[in-house]
């Protein structure tokens, strides 16, 4: 070997142990659907077939919703919110336990890379868990009242994109509040929702506590329209998003929604340049671009314009892309074929619109679904690719000239979920903070995220926060 | 001060007036701690294994300046160490030597004579190691008498009270001087970044060094803590890099002090190899400054050989 | 407004009537669409012809709202809570005003309307200082695991619709106004159909009051012909349906204000009498969280 070419450095599968079918999980028992066709969860970088999947008709909506019901009236609801800690704190400790299968279920399931899952992921999971174990026994602190309610049973939907992640956003505030839940997850990526079932029942929480549904949109929209839920939770598209907004009016059914975006990324001709360019790559390749808040439109100070473009296509030179179980993999697989092709798709407009589009050469694997790196310079705010959430590892490059075109480019979007700031001056960074209609703003850092730390959009990226005290707020009537 | 006749065009005025000068260090992009010490820490994550595992050992031992600096140094211990040097393990011929041995230096002449017929190079330290608190003229005597005794490389320490006092001009006029006094030997600027505290001055340092002359920039003497990290190899790392871009010119980058593991040194490999890039994965450009690493390295090495685990009994402890 | 019908005793004289106009980007239009209503006291007696606002003068409130609203939420805490109770302050002045078209058009003795008018008067000097305490009270330093300052924020919505009490005409509006601008939103106010008199008057106060002109918006008519228009407007943030009685309408409401997603307050029993509590003033807000490294 006359060069430094690191060898394959797999992630063992042993780990995990599959079954070859799921039931769903309802009131503390994996049981078999109903009134649901099963349909196949595969891994995304290999197209290989992990498991069959049941899919959750209305009758078992309705078992999952009733049995949510009881637990909430019968035993979680009355429970001791220093009761309800341990327990969270039991499937915090659970999950920690588990994490390293967690991982790699994960990656197998969504196709993110394990230095991802295992770093990034699971950890804040079990963090998540934590944080809200400690406030079941203080809801009288968190600023909502002295006397703060659970609204009942919350009905959950979450997005492929940070499978387990997402569950622990939904399901550890909303037990710490004392509701009970019934979550589904996404279509694509059931397997860990599966595995956490399995905690439940470790944990000895009590049965209809946390009941998981599997399916795709029609079970999710089953679940939020169920007469009998009283908060409903969504992770995901705005369309879907807006359909929801819809379909609860008129209801009493609190909602709470965190949906697209197409965060600007701000790069002033003063920022410390080797973070900065991390802080791009970090901000739109970090799972595959599968991001809410990914920063996929980069806005660059044209006097610095060419040379954070050459460092940055330098950098994305050496993104390691392939085998998500691989530990130097940097970028895995598209999580499914429709995702590609809506990536293929979007990417395709660009180049039409006239928008110049470049990726590092690398190879991609034969089998399942991979896209490479992309950036497109020359785009307008015009053009599709500035405008439309790709949700892929495509970067769209605008320029601006003072802080004020940078500030007016970035907000004029629909979308308000997340911004970048990169600057070395402080009160350029405090200015630019409180003019971009943002939810998070990160400034000389990108797609940090924290369970005390409130996360939410504004506009049609979603109402309501996860995550902090906020987090909390949004389960609780008041 | 004076401008060094280097063939650096594009950078000739930067270093025609200390004005000029230090109007180009503090323009510098500056550094965030916090991403650069994120950036080393994801780095440290890569996983060498099999064959990039014995490449990446053997690599790293063919990089190893072999130090001892101590006031204890004798003769003897400076003949053993350059025995181990030539021959790092005794009991394996395909082990290769390291690049240098480094010792001060009134201990060249006889590293010298020990190392002579082999390719291993003796590296000296000098400018009144290690605080670099002297005059210029007993530095540059210093640099002489390394050179004169044998010395291929020459390791200086910066007047660190002079970069933090902002006085650059002092700071690269005397690495030119001693530049001149090193004659053909390579020179090897010691920043002491433990004492640099920020990664900004780090960054100037580095561009410093390297408009003044230096064929190396070096982190640490090892007197002081921390000595070698990955971040700071980052930035120095990231400045080698960008001085290429400018110039065409490749300086080489050494870390140095507390690198005492296979482990460490092939995450340092992996940095150099995402950073700088492969250009850089060679004895001439990149070098470790240690002593107790060396062993480590061989150990391993034996592993990956053999299939089990040896002890520290089999294996020479100079 | 009409009282008993002039004499020609001496010491009396025929009084000077106002005319009730929308209130728009700190001007007092008629009704682009030319149109107006009567408005009845409590007994069926002709107090006034309202102006009877069109889609297209909430369109125009809207651009008004829009335009005042980065001045307004720009300006800081200390000084909307400045102008809040200067709100207060003109109010005061103009106690028997209101008193008199609270007591008419609600159908109350006047001693009962006078304690309306303090309760409202009240109430802006209460929302007044929540002006800078709010982000206090609401926003959070968060205590992140790694080497970060992270904070979070309120900061206002932006436009905000709001369909007034039809009930409440003067302790009902302000208490669904005051909370929306106090942190920066900017209001397209629709007020009580039958009772839009208290409005029109306190359109007056805002345009005496520092309340620059757009930041609130008052449009007399009917809620349900124009409601629609600001719930599926594009550029409105947040909708307050509290004057919508009838629960298919207020739906209906609803699902048009999903079409951007706005933040909605659904219709619901109230009692404006009541301290109003943290609930409506938090609707209206965002919350914004900024990370920074912290390092050398």
């Amino acid at each position: 070997m006359s060069r430094f070419e690191y060898a394959p450095a797999p992630e063992s599968r042993a780990i995990v142990d599959i079954k070859s079918s799921y039931g769903l999980f309802v009131n503390g028992q994996f049981v078999e659907a109903t009134d649901g066709k099963p349909f196949k969860t595969v891994s995304p970088s290999s197209e290989e077939v992990l498991a069959e999947i049941s899919e959750a008709g209305p009758a078992d909506v309705d078992k999952a919703v009733k049995a949510a019901r009881k637990a909430f009236e019968k035993v979680w609801g009355p429970m001791s919110g220093r009761d309800r800690a341990k327990y969270l704190f039991r499937i915090a400790r659970l999950i920690q336990e588990r994490s390293r299968e967690l991982a790699v279920l994960e990656s197998l399931d969504n196709g993110k890379p394990i230095r991802e899952s295992r770093d990034v992921d699971i950890p804040l999971v079990a963090a998540h868990f934590f944080y809200y174990a400690g406030w079941a026994d203080k809801l009288e602190y968190a600023g909502v009242g002295e006397d703060p309610q659970p609204w009942g049973v919350a009905g959950q939907v979450i997005p492929w994109n940070f499978p387990m992640l997402m569950l622990a956003w939904k399901i550890a505030p909303a037990l710490a509040a004392g509701n009970t839940v019934i979550l589904k997850p996404a279509e694509t990526t059931p397997l860990t929702a599966l595995a956490f079932a399995e905690i439940c029942q470790q944990a000895d929480l009590p049965p209809g506590v946390v009941n998981i549904v599997t399916g795709a949109g029609r079970t999710g929209q089953t679940l939020v329209e169920h007469p009998d839920v009283d908060k409903v939770a969504f992770t995901g598209s705005t369309e879907v998003g807006r359909a929801i907004a819809k379909s609860v009016a008129g209801s009493d059914k609190a909602v709470t929604l965190e949906l697209g975006g197409k965060a600007a990324n701000i790069v002033f001709e003063d920022a410390p340049i080797d973070q900065t360019i991390e802080g791009i790559v970090n901000g739109i390749f970090f799972n595959q671009g599968h991001v809410c808040c990914a920063g996929s439109r980069l806005l660059v100070q044209e006097s610095v314009y060419d040379e954070v473009l050459a460092r940055l296509k330098r950098r994305m030179g050496t993104l390691r892309v392939g085998d998500p179980l691989d530990k130097n993999t940097d970028i895995g697989a598209i999580n499914s074929a429709a995702q590609l092709a809506r990536i293929r798709e979007l990417s395709q407009i660009g180049e039409d619109e006239g928008a110049e589009r470049w990726s590092p050469e690398c190879e991609l694997p034969a089998e399942g679904y991979w896209f490479p790196p992309t950036v497109f310079t020359g785009v307008s705010q015009a053009h599709r690719i500035a405008r439309e959430e790709i949700f892929g590892p495509v970067l769209s490059v605008l320029t601006f000239r003072t802080p004020a075109e940078a500030v007016e480019k970035a907000n004029n979007t629909p979308f308000g979920l997340s911004a970048g700031i990169w600057t070395d001056k402080g009160s350029r960074i405090l200015w630019m903070a409180n003019q971009l209609r943002a939810g998070v703003v990160w400034a000389n850092t990108f797609n940090r995220f924290d369970p005390t730390s409130p996360f939410g959009g504004y506009k049609e990226s979603g109402y309501g926060r996860e995550g902090g005290r906020h987090g909390l707020e949004a389960y609780l009537a008041h | 001060m004076t401008t060094l006749d280097s063939g650096v065009d594009s950078l000739a005025d930067v270093t025609s007036s200390e004005d000029r000068l230090r109007r180009f260090l503090l323009g510098l992009p500056g550094v965030d701690q916090v991403g650069a010490e994120a950036r080393a820490a994801t780095l440290s994550t890569r996983s060498i294994k099999t064959t990039a595992k014995a490449y990446a050992l053997d690599l790293a031992i063919r990089m190893i300046d072999l130090t001892t600096l101590e006031g204890q140094d004798t003769p003897g211990k400076v003949r053993a160490l350059c025995a181990k040097a030539m021959r790092p393990d005794p009991a394996d011929s395909t082990a290769p030597q390291v690049a240098a041995v480094c010792v001060y230096p009134d201990l060249v002449a006889t590293a010298k004579h020990e190392l002579r017929g082999s390719d291993v190079k003796v590296a000296s330290v000098a400018t009144a190691f290690p605080s670099g608190r002297s005059s210029l003229a007993v530095k540059v005597q210093d640099t002489k008498d390394a050179v004169a005794a044998g010395a291929d490389q020459v390791d200086m320490v910066i007047d660190r009270g002079a970069f933090l006092s902002g006085r650059y001009g002092l700071v690269f006029d005397e690495i030119a001087a001693i530049r001149e006094a090193a004659g053909d030997a390579h020179l090897k600027v010691i920043l002491e970044t433990g004492e640099l505290v920020t990664y900004d001055n780090v960054r100037r340092a580095s561009w410093l060094a390297m408009l003044a002359g230096a064929d190396f920039i070096k982190t640490s003497t090892g007197k002081v803590s921390p000595a070698a990290t990955l971040p700071v190899t980052l930035v120095m790392l990231e400045a080698v890099r960008d001085y290429h871009e400018s110039t065409g010119l490749h300086i080489g980058v050494k870390p140095a002090g507390g690198i005492r593991t296979a482990k460490d040194a092939i995450k340092y490999l992996v940095m150099v190899n995402e950073t700088a890039g492969p250009d850089w994965l060679d004895p001439e450009l990149f070098r470790f400054g240690a002593s107790s690493l060396l062993n480590d390295l061989l150990m391993q090495r034996t592993k990956l050989a053999t299939g089990h685990y040896p002890g520290p009994d089999y294996f020479t402890l100079d | 407004m009409p009282t008993k019908a002039a004499s020609d005793k001496p010491g009396t004289r025929l009084e000077v009537r106002k005319t009730y106009k929308l209130y728009i980007g700190g001007a007092f239009p008629r009704s682009e669409s030319g149109r107006s209503y009567v408005v009845n006291n409590a007994k069926g007696k002709f107090l006034a012809n309202a102006s009877q606002a069109s889609r297209k003068d909430a369109r125009d409130a809207v651009v008004a709202a829009r335009k005042a609203f980065g001045g307004w939420s720009g300006r800081t805490a200390y000084n909307r809570g400045q102008v809040l109770y200067r709100i207060a302050e003109v109010m005061e002045g103009r106690h028997e005003q209101f008193s008199s078209e609270v007591a008419l058009s609600e159908g109350l003795s006047i001693s009962k309307a006078r304690a309306v008018v303090d309760a409202s008067i009240d109430r802006w000097v209460w929302y007044a200082g929540w002006a800078d305490k709010l982000a206090q009270v609401v926003g959070s330093s968060n205590p992140v695991a790694g080497p970060y300052f992270d904070f979070s924020l309120p900061e206002a919505t932006g436009v905000v619709a709001v369909l007034a009490p039809q009930d409440s005409s003067l302790l009902g509006l302000t208490s669904v106004i005051a909370p929306a601008i106090v942190s920066g939103n900017t209001v397209v106010a629709v007020s009580s159909y039958e009772r839009p008199l208290p409005a029109v008057t306190l359109g007056e106060v805002m345009a005496t009051s520092d309340v620059p002109g757009g930041v609130v918006n008052i449009l007399t008519g009917s809620a349900s012909e124009v409601g629609p228009w600001l719930a599926s407007h594009l550029d409105v943030n947040a909708i307050d349906l509290c004057g919508i009685e009838d629960p298919d309408e207020a739906r209906d409401l609803e699902a048009a204000s999903a079409e951007n997603l706005k933040r909605v307050r659904r219709p619901a029993e109230e009692d404006w009498t009541e301290s109003p509590g943290l609930s409506r003033l938090t609707q209206y807000l965002e919350l914004k969280t900024v990370w920074h490294p912290i390092g050398l």
